[in-house]
């Protein structure tokens, strides 16, 4: 099966090895998720696991998700996510899994969403360096200058890069190694950095990486 | 709730115990070195300038002269390659970063020693040793005394 869970993030520190050498850490609450559904090849046409993780207060919950979650004697979820399997999955509706499925894993891929910075300019949004602070630039220095050449071919080129809305995107982050994992407390350890406020909802899954 | 988290995470890679020392100590500090495969500890003199950060993150400055020249550390309180931190002297300071001692050079940069809180440091140490001492003696005292009495109900028997 094809390791995968949900969780929160909780904030990134950093841990010391026995050698002395510091590991910046990411701190992610993982699990335990309830498997909501197992999609099958007959029926659904892909394998896949629908995980739900974080409680949601039935009041606030819809019929739908309240009958979806009673299917399998949950309680409604907040995240709910499907992990794509390359074979049939062996896990059954209505199971609990927590984050000791990471024991054998060394890395891992990590989705979310990240942090939104709303209408950004090209400095925030693509790196531009902007123009001169001095020598006679007038009130354009965190501008992105030309947009293009001028009477040929007399319009802006396709793709150029320009302000706009940015960040709370869906961002994967692959290949993140784990640190350590400490299942009395429902803790993952990543070492480097996630996308996502802390308190954002994560899928972490096994990394399809080699 | 998330901090608790983090406490958890945090704690795990803390020392359980921390030398008590001060800005304006003058500390050796005790930082354990790899040559080859052999570790030996290596001691660094001087005065602590600086503290900073909070939790397992943690630093601090010590600062020493050498041939003339002034050269700062900043070492992690909590990584293990410190191995102790021992307070020669405390230094009598107001300030709870001593950058001003940067500027200084010979006999200006001597702190006046601040003998009160040593001299409560040792006071207490003392006093704990003694009531320690005296605990034990308790101790063996009611050992010897229950040793005596099983022995009697022995020679009884």
């Amino acid at each position: 099966m094809r390791v995968g869970l949900l969780g929160r993030k909780v904030g990134m520190t950093q841990i010391y090895q026995e050698n002395g050498v510091v590991v910046p850490v990411t701190v992610l609450e993982c699990g335990p998720c309830v498997v909501l559904q197992v999609r099958t090849r007959d029926r659904d046409g892909y394998d896949a696991v629908q995980l739900g993780f974080d409680d949601k207060k039935r009041k606030s919950a819809s019929q739908a998700e309240r009958g979806h979650a009673k299917q399998v004697d949950a309680e409604p979820k907040r995240y709910i996510r499907e992990v794509r399997q390359e074979l049939p999955a062996d896990v059954a509706a209505g199971q609990t899994l927590t984050v000791e499925l990471f024991n054998e894993i060394k890395r891992v891929d990590v989705t979310g969403t990240s942090k939104g910075r709303g209408y950004a300019g090209v400095i925030k949004r693509h790196g531009f360096r902007g123009l001169r602070a001095t020598h006679g630039v007038k009130r354009m220095h965190r501008h992105p200058g030309s947009s293009g050449p001028s009477a040929d071919p007399a319009r802006t080129q396709k793709g150029i890069r320009k302000p706009g809305h940015y960040g709370h995107d869906r961002v994967t982050v692959r290949n993140l190694e784990v640190v350590r994992v400490d299942p009395s407390n429902n803790l993952l350890l990543l070492k480097g950095a996630v996308p996502g406020p802390n308190g954002g909802y994560l899928t972490i899954r096994q990394t399809n990486k080699v | 709730m998330q901090n608790r988290l983090l406490d958890v995470v945090e704690k795990s890679t803390m020392k359980s115990t921390t030398p008590n020392f001060e800005i304006g100590d003058t500390v050796d500090v005790h930082v354990r070195i790899l040559e080859g495969d052999k570790e030996r500890i290596q001691i660094f003199n001087g005065v602590v300038i600086g503290r900073s950060g909070s939790g397992s993150r943690e630093m601090f400055i010590v600062r020493r002269i050498v041939q003339g020249e002034g050269v700062e550390r900043k070492f992690p309180l909590h990584s293990p390659r410190i191995a102790d931190i021992v307070v020669k002297r405390s230094g009598k300071v107001r300030r709870a970063k001593l950058y001003y001692l940067r500027q200084r050079t010979g006999k200006a940069v001597r702190l006046k020693e601040r003998f009160s809180s040593t001299a409560a440091a040792e006071s207490k140490a003392a006093k704990t040793e003694r009531r320690a001492a005296r605990a034990a003696k308790k101790a063996e005292k009611a050992r010897a005394k229950a040793e005596a009495a099983s022995s009697g109900t022995g020679a009884g028997a």
